[in-house]
């Protein structure tokens, strides 16, 4: 990516509970902002490729979230369920700075 | 040079002797659990990838193609960073250097080696017997020599009746042969049958052309002067004229290449219940092995020894195999019999027979200590799965044995539309209603993705995956596509792939070692993931605070949605709002609340559900905290495992046949059980006299009243399958009602295992059990129902603990700013 992306100030990490998750909320579908055990930071489109389930609902694990609708299981960092299901949620960038989340869009 | 090559200089090597099915299967399962540790090499003597040798019968029947029972492709072992030698067969093993050799020269050194021989079969000694075309039914190559021998021969011989022999007659015949099969025996498959069904299986196959002689002993194959087969000479001076001759009259394991090395054999490759032999570098697994005394020649059994030795070779070092219960399909389509443990019976032993010769019928049961022995089922074998997961489980089947010949589908189960018969199923018919599952789609994934399991069945299928009533029908289809049933039992079955302790394991543990967080549940217990799964986190956070009240803190990240955010998920992500209104009833008030809400938050949908209670639908998540404050009701925990609602009917003060007051005795009980959780939802009904208005027959805790008292009923259930309640006892007062009500959930909330509903908890321990707990012993039922009261003291409304700001964020989305 490059550096002309635009990164947008969303929250402190501490707004995000551990394993939890925060919706932002956008025209175009809201992104799902997880915060994994150890307090690192993902976010994805919040529909599930499977049938659309809100992702941001589900219970993190790991590096993976499972979908609340039918348990997909999508992993955070890329986007893609695993095995054997097949298919992709979009992945945008994250980081932290100075214990705020930024993100991408 | 990449990282991988590097860390590969510190990988220890494992050699696998054996491409067949066990070996493989314990490299795949050992890549799962650890595909760092090992660089492993396969040395296998068939010039093909692993396969799946089950299927070669129905390729022999023409019903599959040698291309759709490849199990792992050359692909597979190379993305995996396996060294393959195809075609190669180890002649030594050097012990002392550590290393095989093939006969080719072929080398490899070893850290571990893992042997999976497999099985050679059994030529019996008779002259004659290294002609061509006598040939024996193991591989790929055994299978194309019949299927060219079928194109220019006319008469084939089996000699066997057993599985092999007749899949293989059945497969010449098919192909145009004329065959007669050979057998020792009285009848057919004499090691899986009794003689009636034995009887019945002959006369099926003599209807499709296939020949018998039984109870005769091969002498000698008889040459045609050119090196060829020219017939089959008995004992009795009888011949029989053929051109192709199949031995199929047993298999031996394996065993040449581990004897010349010195390791100890008897039948087979002695093993540990680790599958370790004698040289503590070397495992075997498979129809090789000897485990206590016994070596298995199914599917089934040899992959859990897999499973095991993988463990081991993980060096995770915590699983045992501690041998298996067999049952056995015949593999001939359209021919169905079944049969599992001691179906023979004996002393000691009872019969239950049902017997309809000129219907194809025939069923047996053998019974022992009121325990099921064994099953032997011809014609109708719908429900062998489920007869064989009673014989596993040995549970009491004392209260069934009326109903016990007519199968599970008498006791309430059944799939969509009533199917209880896999058999009898078409391709389009759906298996799974709840994800739309058809028979044709499980067969098809079954066979292309060489599924051997229910659990691999239901993650790559869906089917049996939501509400799992399908589950009996996916065991059928699975059993009648590989032959054999592979599942383990609930007992030893691990709670999810992050570990391999049982449900039982984890609740002990917790309660032995005083365990009160998830992370001391998965630092005790080691498990596999940083911080487990949406299976075993959910299941987890209801032992701690189900085995620690007021000690154990819950952790909602550890919860399913619904009960993350105490209300239920919609498929568009909204949620439903049901408030509680014990018994049913509710005040003017309240409904005018509930009526502005509706208003004020636009709710799409205001719906009267089937517990008494008005569900608010469509609601959106950052609107839930104020309608709950709105509302000024409490929660009605209806989306929950936990406690659901307490129906009740009219009762004494309306109604002109109540005897007691039902709509009372319903608010009482749904007051004392406010806030509990539980294994499962629990669902409570009260009828004020026997005609039962407020259905208490199916509910888990169901309470009738009668002139005298009150009846009570548990483990009933009106979900897809539905479960009659039993009757537990009758007790005078409405004070007895919730004591012996609250023992009995209590108990259940201690003893099941997370998902399992009261019907499922008291099919595992039995009625007895929990009578003798709860009713007999005056001392266990009090200190039951103290230790639940005590569970359920104090605990917080969840709605009115939200609206005064517990974990806000939750509901609050972030909004960009433009
Ligand atoms: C026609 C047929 C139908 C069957 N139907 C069923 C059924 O319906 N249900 C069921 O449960 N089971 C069935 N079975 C049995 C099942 O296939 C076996 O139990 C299973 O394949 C055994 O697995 P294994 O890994 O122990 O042996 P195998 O799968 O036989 O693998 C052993 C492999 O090791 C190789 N090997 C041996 N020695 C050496 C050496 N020195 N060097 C290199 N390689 C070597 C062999 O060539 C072979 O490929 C059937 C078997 C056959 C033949
Ligand atoms: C450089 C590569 C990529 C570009 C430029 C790109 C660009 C985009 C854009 C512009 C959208 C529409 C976004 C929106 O509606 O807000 C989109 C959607 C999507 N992308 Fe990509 N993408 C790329 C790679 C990927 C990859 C690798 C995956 C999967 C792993 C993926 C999965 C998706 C999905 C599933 C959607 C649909 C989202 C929806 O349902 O609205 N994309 N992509
Ligand atoms: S169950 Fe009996 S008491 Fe209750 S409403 Fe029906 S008839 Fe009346
Ligand atoms: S919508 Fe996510 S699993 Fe079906």
């Amino acid at each position: 990516m490059t550096d002309s992306q635009h990164w947008v100030h969303i929250c402190a990490l501490t707004d995000i509970p551990p394993q939890g998750s925060r919706v932002v909320e956008r025209a175009s579908g809201n992104v799902a902002v997880f915060r994994t055990h150890d307090d690192q930071v993902f976010a994805l489109l919040d529909r599930c490729p499977h049938k659309g389930g809100p992702l941001s609902q589900g219970i993190v694990h790991g590096h993976g979230v499972t979908c609340p609708l039918h348990s997909w299981q999508i992993d955070l960092a890329s986007g893609e369920a695993r095995a054997p299901d097949q298919g992709c949620a979009r992945h945008f960038p994250v980081k932290l700075e100075q214990g705020m989340v930024l993100l991408a869009l | 040079m990449d990282m991988a090559e590097l860390q590969g200089k510190t990988r220890q090597k494992l050699v696998v002797v054996g491409n067949g099915m066990a070996g493989i299967r314990t490299v795949e399962e050992l890549l799962g659990l650890a595909p760092e540790m090992y660089d492993i090499t396969v040395f296998g003597a068939e010039p093909h990838p692993n396969y799946n040798r089950i299927l070669l019968s129905p390729v022999l029947a023409g019903e599959q193609d040698f291309k759709d029972i490849i199990l792992n492709s050359v692909e597979w072992y190379a993305e995996h960073g396996i060294t393959l030698h195809m075609g190669k067969n180890v002649a030594t093993i050097d012990r002392v250097r550590r290393k095989v050799i093939a006969e080719d020269g072929t080398e490899a050194a070893y850290d571990r080696l893992l042997l999976a021989t497999g099985s050679t079969p059994f030529i019996l000694p008779v002259p004659g017997k290294a002609l061509d075309g006598v040939i024996s039914y193991r591989d790929i190559r055994d299978t194309e020599l019949m299927m060219d021998a079928a194109k220019t021969k006319r008469q084939a011989v089996v000699i066997g009746g057993g599985l092999l022999g007749l899949e293989a007659a059945n497969g010449l015949k098919l192909r145009g042969m004329e065959v007669t099969v050979v057998h020792l025996g009285d009848w057919l498959l004499d090691r899986q049958l009794d003689d009636v069904a034995g009887d019945l299986l002959r006369r099926a196959l003599e209807e499709r052309g296939i020949g018998f002689l039984l109870g005769k002993q091969t002498a000698a194959i008889l040459d045609d002067g050119q090196g060829g087969v020219a017939g089959v000479r008995f004992s009795d001076g009888e011949v029989l004229d053929a051109q192709l001759v199949v031995m199929a009259v047993g298999i031996r394991p394996n065993t040449a290449l581990a004897e010349s090395c010195g390791l100890y054999c008897e039948r087979g490759i002695v093993v540990s219940d680790a599958l370790q032999t004698y040289d503590p570098r070397v495992y075997a697994v498979g129809e090789c092995v000897s485990h206590r005394g016994v070596a298995y020649g199914l599917v089934a059994p040899l992959f859990e020894q897999a499973k095991v030795c993988a463990n081991h070779l993980a060096q995770l070092g915590i699983g045992r195999y501690q041998g298996s219960v067999l049952s056995t399909k015949l593999k001939v389509t359209g021919i169905d019999l079944f049969s599992a443990g001691d179906f023979m019976g004996g002393e000691g032993m009872e019969d239950i027979v049902l017997s309809d010769p000129a219907g194809g019928v025939y069923k047996k049961l053998v019974l022992k200590d009121d325990k099921l022995a064994g099953v032997c089922l011809y014609g109708d074998t719908a429900d062998g799965a489920w007869y064989f997961k009673l014989l596993r489980e040995g549970r009491s089947v004392a209260e069934l044995r009326d109903t016990l010949m007519f199968g599970e589908s008498t006791i309430g189960d059944a799939g969509v539309q009533g199917q209880s018969k896999a058999a009898s199923m078409k391709d389009s018919d759906e298996v799974c209603g709840c994800n739309g599952v058809c028979k044709g789609s499980i067969v098809k994934t079954i066979k292309d993705k060489g599924l051997f399991t229910l659990d691999e069945v239901k993650k790559h299928t869906k089917a049996a995956s939501s509400c799992g009533s399908c589950s009996g029908l996916v065991e059928q289809i699975l059993m009648s596509v590989v032959g054999t049933d592979f599942q383990e039992t609930p007992k030893t079955k691990a709670v999810c792939g992050c570990t391999e302790r049982s449900h039982g394991e984890v609740r002990k543990a917790i309660r032995e070692q005083h365990l009160l967080t998830h992370a001391e549940v998965f630092h005790f217990l080691e498990w596999r993931t940083p911080n487990g799964c949406a299976t075993c986190r959910p299941a987890i956070n209801y032992y701690l605070l189900s085995s620690w009240p007021h000690e154990a803190v819950d952790d909602p990240q550890s919860r399913f949605v619904n009960e993350r955010v105490h209300a239920n998920i919609q498929k568009d992500g909204t949620f439903s709002v049901i408030p509680q209104m014990k018994g049913g009833v509710t005040t003017a008030s309240e409904l005018r609340r509930i009526a502005d809400v509706a208003d004020k938050y636009q709710v799409p949908m205001v719906k009267v559900t089937g517990g008494q209670r008005i569900d608010l639908l469509g609601v959106k998540k950052e609107d839930l905290v104020n309608v709950w404050q709105d509302l000024g009701m409490q929660s009605g925990h209806a989306y929950g495992k936990s406690i659901r609602t307490v129906k009740t009917c009219v009762g004494s003060e309306f109604c002109r046949f109540g005897t007691q007051n039902s709509t009372q005795m319903g608010i009482d009980l749904e007051t004392m059980l406010a806030n509990m959780w539980s294994p499962h939802k629990v669902k409570l009904a009260v009828s004020g006299c026997p005609r039962n208005c407020a259905e208490a027959g199916i509910k888990d805790v169901g309470v009738i009243a009668v002139d005298s008292g009150w009846e009570l009923y548990v483990g009933g259930n009106g979900g897809i399958k539905t479960e009659v309640a039993q009757f537990l006892c009758k007790v005078k007062t409405a004070e007895e009602v919730k004591e012996y009500s609250g023992a009995f959930l209590q108990l259940y909330r201690e003893e099941a295992y997370y998902l399992d509903r009261s019907v499922h908890y008291i099919a595992r321990v039995g009625l007895e059990y929990i009578k003798a707990k709860v009713v007999a012993d005056a001392a266990t039922r009090q200190a039951l129902y103290q230790r639940l009261l005590f569970s359920l003291q104090g605990l917080p409304d969840p709605w009115a603990a939200r609206i005064a700001g517990s974990q806000k964020n939750e509901f609050i989305p972030i909004k960009l700013q433009a």
